[in-house]
């Protein structure tokens, strides 16, 4: 009887759909984001994380009603991330039914005040800390902000250091190019996160076999994983059908 | 009807939410009528330990909390930070728990591999099957902890559920009409409800 690390499905908020993109880009809608929920909770999906690509673009803020019916819906713990600038926005997610808030571009663009704020109010745990990276031609990274429409000059280490710092409880890793390609996750770059902190760390993108998210464990180092396409398409044609299958997890 | 202490920590929509899909009216509050009126009581809790200490006596709460558990044994279910305040303390933090356990809490020690805090599914073993707050919950039960502290009873027999994380540890207490949870039965699917439906049936 034993601790089994996370697998995590990963849905982007467009507007009122979800949907799916390939290196952040050319979003594809996949479904309603309500009844999607319904589903990996009856799939008995170990947690999920909710990312609206659009809010921290646009300057815009979260949509609470939106969450809070989602979230109703969800009989395991959900982070919400996307567009998060203050705690008042933390307050009234977490009052929604969110059990954790994801961070990202406010501290990419310099402050982590949000972050220490909401760790101090509900606990390091409620918070999460993630950082788009993508990588550059001469094999380097750039932490990315407002859904990698932005560069900044932080590295990786000092970033994630950053965010633990400031009181994150987790860190959430999204590696932009491998996004929605389905042929595995830059072990090297979540090694070096991994490496880099002590909180846990969940990897997210690339993933497109069990065998992949076992990878991002047992040699990337990560605490848990993350997958948007894998659970959501079906077959070479990515047709679109939600999937989890607890039974196939277990040896990860 | 269930009580949900309300003391402004953290999330307990899910926990209503949950007990009205088991067929259980619940109220959220911080009103001493209701309080006074329940049959079975809730104790949620997350983050800080002396945060929800320090809100739950803030509240005035405590007083009508100990006549209704200790003297009139109403049901109570702490849940995570919840079940950690019915020791005596937590290693987490300076403020006193609430001492209606002989029970302290702990850190997890450093062990390889494993990342702390405690985040995540994990199996737990009924060590007290008698219990009717863990029926129908077989082997293959796991519920969702998020925890870096863990419950130590000082009395073995007041283990109810156990679950192992580089250490075995007490997953849930019990004594009596007192009962704590260290994972969130509200966020663990079908093992919850369960749990939850024990704890709604219980006591009648």
């Amino acid at each position: 009887m034993m601790y089994r690390p996370r697998v995590i499905p990963c849905l982007l908020l467009r507007g009122h759909g979800l949907v799916k993109t390939r290196k952040f880009k050319e979003a594809v809608y996949v479904g309603d984001p309500v009844n999607a929920v319904r589903i990996f909770s009856e799939k008995e999906a170990d947690e999920l994380v909710l990312l609206d690509i659009d809010a921290s673009k646009e300057g815009r803020e979260p949509n609470f009603e939106l969450i809070e019916e989602i979230a109703g819906e969800c009989l395991m713990p959900i982070a919400y991330g996307g567009g998060i600038t203050s705690l008042a926005q933390v307050k009234r997610l977490i009052r929604s039914g969110v059990e954790k808030v994801v961070i990202n571009s406010a501290v990419a663009l310099g402050s982590t005040a949000v972050i220490s704020e909401a760790a101090a109010v509900f606990g390091s745990q409620a918070v999460v800390g993630a950082v788009d990276v993508r990588q550059t031609l001469l094999k380097g990274y750039k932490v990315t902000a407002k859904s990698a429409t932005l560069d900044t000059s932080l590295t990786i280490e000092d970033h994630v250091r950053s965010l633990v710092d400031a009181g994150a409880g987790e860190i959430l890793v999204n590696n932009i190019d491998a996004d929605g390609m389905m042929s595995g996750f830059d072990l090297k770059l979540i090694r070096r996160v991994a490496d880099s902190v002590n909180v846990p760390v969940v990897a997210c993108g690339g993933a497109g076999s069990v065998e992949h998210l076992s990878q991002a464990i047992r040699e990337g180092g990560a605490s848990a994983v993350a997958a948007g396409s894998m659970f959501v398409f079906h077959g070479k044609h990515r047709a679109v059908l939600i999937n989890y299958n607890p039974g196939e997890l277990a040896g990860i | 009807m269930i009580a949900i202490i309300d003391y402004d920590i953290g999330n307990l929509a899910a926990v209503s939410n949950m007990l009205r899909r088991i067929g259980h009216d619940s109220m959220i509050t911080a009103d001493p009528e209701a309080i006074g009126a329940a049959d079975r009581i809730i104790l949620p809790g997350n983050g800080h330990f002396d945060t929800c200490m320090r809100n739950i006596v803030a509240s005035g709460l405590v007083p009508l909390l100990e006549r209704r558990v200790l003297k009139e044994g109403v049901p109570l279910l702490g849940i995570c930070v919840g079940a950690q305040m019915l020791g005596n303390g937590s290693e987490e933090g300076v403020e006193k728990g609430l001492g209606w356990m002989d029970m302290e809490v702990c850190r997890f020690p450093n062990v390889e591999g494993l990342r702390v805090p405690h985040m995540g599914w994990n199996h737990v073993s009924a060590i007290a099957p008698d219990n009717p707050l863990t029926d129908g919950l077989g082997s293959d039960s796991r519920f969702y902890f998020v925890h870096s502290y863990y419950l130590k009873p000082s009395d073995p027999s007041d283990v109810m559920l156990t679950a192992e994380y580089g250490i075995e540890f007490a997953a849930g207490v019990s004594r009596g009409n007192v009962a704590g949870v260290q994972f969130h039965p509200e966020k663990s699917h079908r093992f919850g409800k369960q749990l939850l439906l024990n704890f709604a049936q219980s006591g009648s």
